[in-house]
């Protein structure tokens, strides 16, 4: 009892206390408010847009933006669709990778544990650059036009890997892996049947950074694609994006911009696509937060 | 194996301890490495050999391989171009002074947001105030160039058109005025990354022992005093650890904050490029292998020597934190 009370005394000052939050509170609008402007450019009229600018109370609200996605955005629903596929694959894919991989690494009986370790970390050290990699998945393994551009690239990860061993480390005691050789289990059915379950907040941790690196991957799409089949969504924001720049910087040439701008796909249109982007990420934050900071716990303190 | 056996160890130990013992007696686990030697093989140790592509005058000869011995050695050639470029000094210089400064604000911020944080009166607040900070680190850098885009574009901005307008200064064409950038690009880089790190140092002052804090209070020490005396003295090597793998890497700037964000304008090139992103133009717009291939060897040779040499002292203060 005595010791709590002791905590509750063991604070800093009302004023110090005041600031800071004060402080936060600037830090949390400043993280939220380009969000919301994003939003509320939305769901604003097209004409309000080009009369006042974008701002964070719509001056004419419209769902102009959302109608049009949901009846004529194929385009984008495709590139939608890639990116769920890239990213439901892509993660189950890695995860088996990153998870074979750091598994005999985390067993000190293992005697090339060290070698291994090593082949990853080195390709943290040194690296071939842009040109040899571009060269190698362009003119070596022939998937540059199909969809597992997007992925293989990133199945392993050195660091990810490096976390999953910490996890293996932490939570599976070398006594059960023993005792299951003990009773008869070859080490596959060791490491599915009881290696696993037993690390299952490392496979979510692990799932769920691999999940946000291919959702939100750009630079495979930038480097590689270009058959506009395999857009995924984040590429096909940038071209939007892209398409309205060099429509403006050519337009002191030959039109005139307004005529420029009423083929352009709308403002509203182009900020509601950024907006369904970012929706999944937005709504499993909770998990997102929770199995990063779990991830981030362990690299920091063994990484 | 040869130096067991010169020191005469016994045959059958030496057997137990061969590669091929091991293989037959372990394949599970070999097996299990296997998808990731081949991936890393493919994606990361073949492009390493493709570095002499840098040396080379590369043109396509049917397969990889055949490209890459079949075309003509031109020595230094490449990197003489390269050189003379204007570029090559800009480029260097901007890589490395924004990560200068990333590292200075990356450390000093977090730290101080984390202390703070862990001494909010308000636990929940605390916890509210951590989950919005994290959140831009979840956002793709192309949804941040959108979210840059609606605060800065010319026509219809939010700056332009309902900050600067209602105070009657004429609007500024934020793409193309390079003054701006170097403010514009670090706000967007601690706005990314600030929360990520926070996480990580809150992470180190949550495994603190409360015992310390419990005696200090007890022999009458301020806030300020733990804080000073030991929150920040026990961060202290985790903060040397991280500032020093991010000196490592000086020389690897984020692409996605400097091609994204400033949307590749032309215009402000000589404040926003940086090695990565000359490399990604010179090789998929301007279609200059020879160009590209000099300066992403150049950052792959000086990135790896100053990665090894920050590790090694990373080794010296605590071996555990090391990389390797």
């Amino acid at each position: 009892m005595s010791s709590i009370d002791q905590k509750k005394q063991n604070e800093i000052g009302f004023v110090s206390n005041l600031l800071l939050n004060f402080m936060f509170l600037v830090c949390v609008v400043l993280c939220v408010a380009p969000l919301l402007l994003v939003i509320a450019i939305s769901v604003t009229d097209e004409k309000a847009i080009r009369d006042n600018g974008y701002s964070f109370i719509p001056a004419v609200f419209s769902s102009k933006g959302y109608d049009y996605l949901l009846t004529a955005g194929d385009a984008i629903w495709h590139a939608y669709g890639v990116s769920i596929f890239v990213t439901v694959v892509g993660t189950i894919l890695s995860l088996f990778v990153i998870c074979m991989y750091a598994y005999p690494l985390s067993r000190s009986n293992f005697k090339y544990k060290n070698q291994f370790a090593f082949f990853a970390f080195f390709t943290m050290i040194f690296g071939g650059g842009l040109v040899p990699w571009y060269i190698v998945y362009t003119q070596m393994v022939p998937i540059k036009n199909t969809i597992w551009i997007l992925i293989v690239p990133y199945l392993m990860n050195t660091w990810f890997m490096m976390i999953m061993r910490t996890f293996y480390k932490t939570t599976v005691p070398e006594s059960i892996i023993e005792s299951a050789r003990i009773d008869g289990a070859g080490e596959f059915r060791t490491f599915f049947i009881i290696v696993l379950p037993l690390c299952k907040a490392g496979l979510a941790t692990i799932g769920l950074f691999c999940t946000l690196n291919y959702w939100n991957d750009y630079y495979l799409p930038l480097v590689f694609v270009s058959d506009s089949k395999n857009y995924n969504i984040q590429y096909l924001m940038y071209q939007t994006l892209n398409m309205v720049q060099n429509l403006l910087s050519s337009s002191n040439q030959a039109m005139n911009v307004n005529e420029i701008l009423a083929n352009l796909p709308s403002e509203s249109v182009r900020m509601a696509i950024a907006v369904i982007s970012v929706g999944p990420i937005v709504l499993a934050y909770p998990f997102f937060q929770k199995y990063f900071i779990k991830g981030l716990t362990i690299g920091a303190v063994k990484g | 194996m040869d130096s067991a056996t010169a020191l005469g160890t016994p045959a059958v130990k030496k057997k137990k301890n061969g590669l091929l013992y091991q293989l037959r007696t372990n394949w599970p686990l070999f097996a299990m490495l296997t998808p990731g030697v081949i991936i890393l093989i493919i994606n990361n140790y073949i492009p390493m050999f493709g570095i002499i592509i840098a040396f080379k005058r590369y043109r396509f000869f049917g397969s990889f391989f055949e490209s890459l011995i079949q075309s003509d050695w031109i020595g230094l050639k490449n990197f003489e171009f390269f050189t003379k470029t204007p570029y090559a000094f800009q480029m260097t210089r901007n890589t490395l002074l924004y990560n200068a400064v990333f590292i200075v604000l990356g450390l000093i911020i977090p730290v101080f947001f984390a202390i703070a944080l862990n001494e909010i009166r308000s636990k929940r607040l605390s916890k509210l105030y951590q989950s919005f900070i994290f959140l831009p680190y979840f956002l793709s850098w192309i949804v941040v160039s959108y979210l840059a885009y609606s605060l800065f574009s010319i026509e219809s901005g939010f700056i332009n058109k309902n900050i600067l307008a209602p105070l009657g200064i004429a609007p500024v064409e934020w793409y193309s005025e390079s003054v701006y950038w170097p403010f514009i690009l670090v706000f967007f880089q601690l706005w990314k990354y600030t929360g990520y790190n926070v996480v990580v140092y809150l992470a180190a002052i949550s495994g603190i022992d409360p015992e310390y804090y419990e005696a200090a209070e007890i022999d009458g020490a301020t806030k300020w005093q733990q804080i000073r005396l030991i929150t920040i003295p026990l961060l202290q090597n985790l903060m040397i650890i991280l500032t020093l793998l991010a000196v490592g890497r000086i020389f690897n700037a984020d692409f996605g904050l400097f091609y994204n964000v400033p949307r590749n304008s032309g215009s402000i090139s000589s404040v926003t490029m940086v090695i990565d992103t000359y490399v990604y133009n010179a090789l998929r717009n301007t279609n200059n292998i020879g160009m590209a291939s000099a300066a992403g060897t150049y950052q792959a040779v000086i990135g790896c020597i100053t990665v090894f040499t920050a590790n090694l002292i990373v080794r010296k203060i605590d071996k555990e934190s090391a990389l390797f």
